[in-house]
């Protein structure tokens, strides 16, 4: 078991250098975000992988709880701040 | 239960492949948001389903199943704020007609109803 999540860890590893490729050649600064928001999806499972090989998938499972939400955050603030200027309620919105 | 996890880990690695693959080689950006919105989710929750099911009856499995829940909610809705932001921004959409950057056209020309939908689609106001 521990061979098998030891290959599937090597394998995210592997997606993970390959989405690199996107976000250094991206051309526009969404592609870039796109590719930085899967690599985060994939260090959360990466994450979990590493903590069910080394036998305490405990702390390893908070972890990745916190990345997953800053993940999300880090995301959505820069999509919102890309779309009009600035984080948080824009021009006219009330909410 | 050894075989089951294997099985969701293939499955999950097997769609984590096609989101990696359509983010490199797929030509525009809302394509590329497409592989990665659908595909990148079920592999993830595919993959943590494994995990969880090799954790078995445990706290952490609870824990594992929140971020199950968590990836699920926020993965498509911080695709759909990018994507909602690069049509704002006024971001190109790829076609396969004139007017695209990736070559001649492949298909022979899309009839009336085609252009139905794109005169209906250039004259919408953005969301």
């Amino acid at each position: 078991m521990t061979a098998m999540l030891t290959g599937f860890g090597l394998f995210l590893v592997g997606t993970i250098l390959a989405k690199m490729v996107r976000i250094v050649r991206g051309p526009t600064v969404f592609d870039r975000l796109l590719a930085v928001g899967a690599i985060g999806t994939d260090t959360v499972i990466l994450l979990l992988v590493i903590g069910l090989i080394y036998g305490r998938p405990d702390g390893y499972i908070d972890l990745a709880i916190t990345y997953a939400v800053l993940n999300f955050i880090g995301v959505v603030a820069a999509a919102k701040y890309l779309d009009r200027g600035e984080i948080g309620p824009g021009h006219g919105e009330t909410r | 239960m050894t075989v089951l996890v294997a099985i969701f880990l293939a499955g999950g690695a097997f769609f984590l492949l096609v989101s990696t693959v359509g983010i490199l080689r797929l030509p525009d950006f809302f394509t590329r948001s497409h592989a990665v919105g659908k595909s990148e989710t079920l592999g993830a929750l595919l993959t943590l389903t494994g995990l969880a099911l090799h954790l078995g009856w445990q706290l952490s499995s609870a824990k594992l199943f929140l971020v199950i829940f968590l990836i699920a909610v926020t993965n498509p809705t911080g695709i759909h704020t990018l994507a909602r932001a690069a049509l704002r921004s006024g971001e190109k959409v790829w076609t396969r007609d004139k007017g695209m950057p990736y070559g001649p056209n492949p298909l022979p020309k899309p009839g009336k109803g085609w252009d139905q939908f794109r005169s209906a689609g250039e004259e919408r106001d953005l969301p």
